[in-house]
């Protein structure tokens, strides 16, 4: 509205108590590296990597419940083996290690307008135990026994078992290890995020001036660190029960005609420390997206956010109730029917703030100057695939609808739908995006479209018509499902049609993989500002920015992040480094 | 799963305190400028190092809580038989508080500037924490030979498991105090020096609090508290 001081009253912003780590050699500048931008491309480029191997396991079990009978080498063990790998290497390995450790990285300390990192010594070390658990993942296909096979959820008794793959080898206890170091290096990292945002915010950058992008990955760092403990808790006491003969969690079994040394423990208390940690992590992986995609629209659309402070409450609501919903999860482990009713009500509450950063998103379009970039289709795509999800989400939070679905392929594209397609399309539109910042040049958009098509299209006809398989009742977790009287051959037909769309989207993310190498050398020079953004990583001296962001003096913040088509100002735009009014933008929450 | 929702109870009450001074109800769309009470708003005048530590403390409570969590669920099961805790227990929580005690004092001297008594408070601080530790392990061999073993019953798993837990936290604070020790033997800057000796006591008092709340966790008071606190209510 009105100026409230003149800009020449603020003090020059400069962090005094930081000192900026000045790397000497090659060794320390691009591989143990303490800049921030540089061990965000580090995380991104680890968890890509082994984001595709889990890609060829999703092929490899499409190409057995596809074409069943058809592939010797795919064996139900190995079955099991694929799909416990490709849900745990995606949804921690792949998700949160990239929404996390690289956008956070990169974002974080550009967008509030910080040099670095503040621990950045402990932020580098953060990237390194990520590695190491990487690694360790890894190394765990090349164990005698191979990897475990226990499903993504390692639900004991059975992950420890000898029918289990990896049961009674070193698949499940590389497993554990590898999900501990993850913890503890995503520990180290998560209190950089925070304590980033907390401290080493510029002049002017208020909490209410932050861009939703921080305020997603923020808020996502936070209910981290406090859920990764309960599954740090349950991989260690699961760890003992395998290594040392304890008996946490297993009960007395008799296998195989043979007593086993366990007795009395309850598999139910994994599954409330699992669950204790595995639903929060859906929106740990959600509200990064939620922040970005809230960016991109705007952005691209040309128009300011709409309820500003409606999407930060409902970011940190979402937050706070993530962590009393989780035992919806366990309907079916036969709990106390008063618990159900309890779960219900509150994972259907969660609903509410969650449509009504669905609306605001729709009503920042509603009239905007709405250009469809390459990151604009996918934030579109990502409103409609994220409502999809979320409205089966609300059939499968009611307890009597939920026991019947509970093991069908109707979970399986819920969940897909909801925290695999949503997420990762919003981190396609974020590469596209900030694609030019971290390189200086635009990825070639003929290829860009290409991708964005046949991945939306391609996910979509995977896993609508998912839900109807479930909806007749076939079994999730099958390997082989040929000989089932529901397996009818519309069905079969189905599942065939399913599998080849899986290797169509496959086959795009590879075009997508060419291009982002592709583009580095040949890509168009893109300027500092090509989506002419107000947030400050756009407004840089240099692209890509140096260690250290910005020039000799950190920029100062004068208003928020949204200041798009402001009546009266001379461009569309109005960078939040730029002091002044220029009239006010008439929206409000 | 009680004591986690309770500590998270907590975390988020404090959470919300701060939030509430972030005037998360102003328009940002209509304000632009700098205003005086924005420039307070930027950051907390605490170092960044202790907020860093705060939050570490906090997802180091977490842990620890989830561990209390597990332990009463486990505990409400049949197979469960309380083990005799060690007498030497409670020599190791002397030991303890008196690492905690020396650090508290070179933490006092810090800020006075008097550097043998800072010296002295850290070298007392490392070895009375040594000595707890050791004091655990023969805890640990006495309750070994005594035939409570680690996987003879869930009592003991837990014991051993949380014991340890709570070792390797002090373990790793040793090598923060190691850091801050030599710093302070090398000439390192006065305001620097104390920065360093306010962490490690910070530290320090947290581990010896969770002790405290494990001891009467393992000792069996806590379940005891826990009884009575229900029967008032009901």
């Amino acid at each position: 509205m009105v100026d409230i001081t003149p800009a020449d009253a603020v003090p020059p912003a400069e962090v005094g108590e930081m000192e900026l780590y000045h790397p000497h050699s090659w060794w320390t500048k691009y591989v143990f590296s303490q800049d921030a931008k540089v061990i965000a491309i580090q995380y991104s480029a680890t968890a890509t990597a082994i984001g595709m191997v889990a890609l060829v396991l999703s092929w490899l079990m499409r190409l057995q419940l596809g074409f069943p009978g058809t592939f010797d080498f795919i064996t139900p063990e190995a079955y099991y083996q694929f799909i416990t790998m490709h849900g745990m290497i995606m949804v921690i390995y792949l998700l949160t290690a990239l929404f996390l450790g690289g956008f956070g990285n990169y974002l974080i300390p550009l967008m509030v307008g910080a040099r670095d990192m503040v621990f950045p010594y402990v932020n580098m070390l953060s990237y390194w135990i990520y590695l190491l658990a990487v690694l360790v993942l890894v190394s765990s296909f090349f164990a005698p026994g191979g990897p475990t096979g226990a499903g993504w959820t390692l639900y004991p008794p059975q992950a420890i078992m000898t029918g289990t793959p990896g049961g009674q080898d070193w698949g499940i206890i590389l497993m554990l290890v590898s999900l501990i170091l993850f913890i503890i290096g995503f520990t180290m990292g998560g209190l950089n995020y925070v304590v980033t945002v907390l401290q080493a915010r510029t002049r002017g950058m208020t909490l209410m001036r932050l861009p939703l992008t921080v305020w997603g990955i923020f808020t996502a760092t936070v209910m981290a660190l406090l859920a990764f403990p309960a599954l740090f808790v349950a991989c260690v006491m699961m760890l003992f029960d395998r290594a040392l003969g304890t008996s946490f969690f297993m009960p007395a079994i008799v296998e195989m005609g043979e007593q086993l040394q366990h007795s009395g423990g309850s598999p139910i208390l994994f599954q409330h420390l699992f669950w204790f940690f595995g639903h929060p992590e859906v929106y740990i992986v959600a509200l990064p997206a939620f922040g970005i995609v809230s960016d991109l629209i705007s952005t691209h659309a040309r128009k300011n956010i709409f309820g500003y402070r409606m999407m930060v409450w409902a970011i940190v609501g979402i937050g706070a109730l993530s962590f009393v919903v989780w035992a919806h999860h366990m309907y079916v482990s036969g709990m106390h029917p008063y618990f159900g009713f309890f779960f219900a009500t509150t994972t259907l509450i969660i609903a509410v703030p969650t449509a009504i950063k669905v609306y605001n998103w729709v009503l920042t379009l509603w009239r905007g100057d709405i250009h469809l970039t390459i990151p604009m289709l996918f934030a579109l795509a990502f409103i409609v695939t994220f409502v999809n999800g979320g409205l089966t989400g609300l059939f499968l939070g009611n307890v009597v609808v939920d026991v019947p679905l509970s093991d069908t392929m109707f979970v399986v594209a819920h969940f897909h739908m909801v925290m695999g397609v949503a997420p990762i399309l919003v981190i396609f539109g974020a590469i596209y995006h900030w694609y030019p910042k971290v390189t200086g040049r635009m990825l070639n958009e003929t290829l860009g479209q290409f991708h964005f098509w046949v991945t939306f299209l391609g996910a979509y006809l995977i896993f609508f018509p998912m839900h109807y398989l479930g909806l007749v009742g076939l079994p999730r977790r099958y390997a082989e499902l040929t000989d089932m009287t529901i397996m009818t051959d519309s069905a079969h037909h189905l599942n065939s049609f399913i599998s080849i769309m899986a290797f169509m989207v496959g086959f795009a993310q590879l075009v997508f993989l060419f291009n982002l190498i592709w583009s580095i050398r040949h890509g168009r020079e893109a300027g500092g500002n090509p989506w002419r953004a107000t947030t400050l990583e756009w407004q840089t001296s240099e692209t890509p920015p140096v260690h250290g962001n910005f020039g000799k003096e950190l920029p100062i913040v004068y208003r928020w992040a949204y200041d798009y088509s402001v009546p009266g100002a001379k461009e569309d735009f109005i960078p939040q480094n730029v002091p002044g009014s220029f009239g006010t933008s008439k929206e409000s929450a | 799963m009680s004591v986690i929702l309770v500590f998270l109870a907590v975390v988020v009450g404090f959470v919300g305190w701060w939030l509430s001074h972030q005037r998360l109800m102003s328009k940002p769309w209509l304000e632009q400028g700098m205003a005086g009470d924005f420039v307070a708003l930027d950051r907390s005048a605490l170092p960044t190092a202790k907020i860093g530590l705060g939050v570490f403390l906090a997802v180091v409570g977490c842990l620890f809580a989830l561990f209390t969590s597990a332990y009463f669920m486990r505990m409400a099961l049949s197979d469960w038989q309380p083990l005799p805790l060690p007498r030497l227990l409670w020599l190791n929580t002397g030991v303890l508080v008196l690492s905690s005690v020396a650090l508290q004092c070179a933490s006092v001297a810090a800020r006075r500037g008097q550097l043998d008594t800072v010296k002295l408070g850290l070298v007392t601080a490392g070895i009375t924490a040594l000595a707890f530790l050791v004091g655990q392990l023969v805890a640990w061999r006495e309750l070994s030979t005594d035939g409570y073993l680690l996987s003879s019953n869930p009592a003991n798993s837990f014991f051993y498991l949380i014991t340890g837990m709570h070792g390797l936290h002090i373990l790793g604070g040793l090598v923060g105090l190691a850091r801050t020790t030599a710093g302070a033997w090398n000439g390192a800057r006065p305001e620097r020096l104390r920065l360093g000796v306010e962490l490690c006591a910070m530290y320090w008092h947290f581990l010896l609090f969770v002790w405290l709340a494990i001891f009467a966790l393992l000792a069996g008071w806590a379940a005891a508290f826990i009884d009575i606190c229900r029967q008032l209510l009901t």
